[in-house]
């Protein structure tokens, strides 16, 4: 799919707005070393994340196709998503009404509500690193390298739903672009057996007990293969796998200081791009000591700036 | 609605509700859905057991079952059934039908995607303070003070925002809410 256009739209999701600040962060400043316009689509609203499918069908798939019709609209003829989650629902909603002719029928008279419409396939939705490794390759991202992630060892992390249900070429149990590109820029990638395990998803929120076991296996994995951190396409897997580390840690007995960066940070490091650029010092888990090893200087924590020197934080209207 | 006598078997509109359901009449009770699945062990019935349930009509048995609830929507068992069934999307069916007939398990999570739609349908977006703030004082208040802690670093971190962001149409997105709503209960039988 590379064409001669390097603009694309781009649906960012409500985690890289909040919990996953830094994949926003270093997605905009990669995007703009490698010369890619990403234009975000007017007025997206949240995919539904997990949740609204539990609820009722035609609304989570009318709540889904109000951001492809907006974005079709919008004169865009590719979506990128750097969320999983998102990415899996736009595009299940696409190809779910491209098969369904009823469902297509009803979804679309739910947006004629709202005064929208949307073709099946008149957008083609990809995930961020799949646009990345497709469109950009891996050539011209190895010509950005000029601090080599050398002496560094990653644990590729995909989670589930940039490669399942899909199966349009990549592996979903094993895929390797991720892996791939991680040695483009002079990581050493170890082996990763649980790379395509989930995270637990919302299950940190409901079920610890059943989210934590997750967790523990994929940091006991990337511990015993000696990687250094776990580098994630995904909002999700990088909030369970670092923010609930510590508790993890507490419930078995562990004491595991991994680090979870998205791999956008890390082609930002690699480009040259100062850390702080990138999000780094967002993670609850330091990846300070980790990027030690490759030259880069402990972080101090990105805060978010006050509105207004002199009110308090308070939430704003 | 006087349903009770028009109302297809629960196998029929399991499969009605649920894009390519009808796959399900070609299940081979295999068990490579339960075998491949994260959070089986904590599953009262496996999805494959489930399947044999529903397709013998023991509508509440199925939608009373914990293990929908606890499917993690990683998929693994729909890219490797051997029949090709959208087992995860199955298991959303099964969810959906519990809420809409009230029966559900007390380890069910209704409540939790209940609470964060809410905020989508106001908002336009997540709300993740909110939804952690009112979903883990009514469900866990004990553990409160630990997830306060890591509240406030997320905080710190510019992780978490105590504001909802917004869309700037929200009457458009309410208007195609409420006709997909309409339309779905028009027609889910």
């Amino acid at each position: 799919m590379s064409q001669e256009h390097n603009a694309y739209g781009y649906y960012p999701g409500c985690s890289l707005k909040a919990t996953a600040h830094a994949y926003g962060d270093s997605t905009e400043r990669v995007a703009e070393v490698l010369g890619l316009t990403l234009n975000e689509v007017a007025d997206w609203n949240c995919c539904g994340a997990t949740e609204y499918m539990s609820l009722s069908a035609i609304p989570a798939y009318s709540l889904i196709a109000r951001n492809l019709s907006l974005a079709a609209a919008q004169g865009h003829q590719e979506m990128i998503s750097p969320c999983s989650a998102c990415y899996l629902n736009l595009r299940k909603a696409n190809d779910s009404m491209a098969k369904y002719p009823a469902l297509n029928e009803k979804v679309n008279r739910a947006l004629g509500a709202g005064g929208l419409h949307y073709d099946p396939n008149s957008l083609h939705i990809r995930h961020l690193l799949d646009m990345m490794v497709e469109d950009v390759g891996y050539e011209t991202i190895a010509e950005h390298v000029t601090k080599p992630l050398s002496g560094l060892k990653v644990a590729c992390y995909y989670g589930c739903l940039i490669v399942r249900p899909r199966t349009d070429g990549y592996n979903p149990e094993y895929p390797m672009h991720l892996d791939r590109l991680m040695q483009t820029l002079g990581a050493k990638v170890v082996d990763f057996p649980l790379k395509t395990h989930c995270c637990g998803g919302h299950m940190t929120q409901i079920s610890e007990e059943t989210a934590f076991e997750l967790i523990r296996r994929l940091l006991h994995n990337a511990a015993d293969y000696g990687a250094d951190m776990i580098v994630t396409v995904c909002p999700m897997c990088q909030l369970n796998l670092d923010a609930y580390q510590p508790q993890v840690n507490a419930m078995f007995g562990t004491n595991y200081e991994i680090p979870i960066l998205f791999f956008t940070q890390l082609m930002g490091l690699a480009f040259g791009i100062p850390a702080r650029e990138v999000g780094m010092g967002a993670e609850i888990t330091s990846a300070a000591p980790a990027l030690g090893k490759i030259g880069h200087e402990e972080m101090e924590p990105a805060r978010p700036k006050r509105r207004d020197k002199k009110s308090l934080p308070m939430p704003q209207p | 609605m006087e349903e009770v006598q028009t109302r297809k078997p629960f196998f029929d509109r399991v499969m009605a509700s649920t894009p390519g359901g009808n796959t399900l009449l070609g299940c081979l009770q295999c068990g490579t859905c339960g075998g491949s699945c994260p959070s089986g062990p904590d599953m009262d019935a496996t999805p494959r057991k489930l399947f044999a349930m529903a397709r013998a009509n023991m509508e509440e048995d199925v939608l009373l079952s914990n293990a929908p609830w606890y499917c993690v929507s990683c998929y693994y068992c729909t890219v490797r059934c051997p029949q090709e069934i959208p087992i995860t999307d199955l298991m959303y069916t099964f969810k959906r039908m519990a809420i809409e007939s009230g029966h559900y398990n007390a380890e069910s999570h209704a409540d939790f995607s209940q609470s964060f739609c809410g905020y989508i349908e106001h908002y336009g977006r997540s709300f993740e303070f909110g939804l952690a703030t009112r979903y883990h004082l009514t469900h866990h208040p004990l553990q409160m003070v630990r997830k306060t802690g890591l509240g406030f670093q997320m905080i710190q971190k510019g992780r978490l925002n105590t504001a909802p962001d917004r869309i700037h149409d929200m009457p458009q997105l309410t208007a195609i809410l409420t006709e997909a709503k309409r339309i779905a209960t028009e027609d889910e039988l």
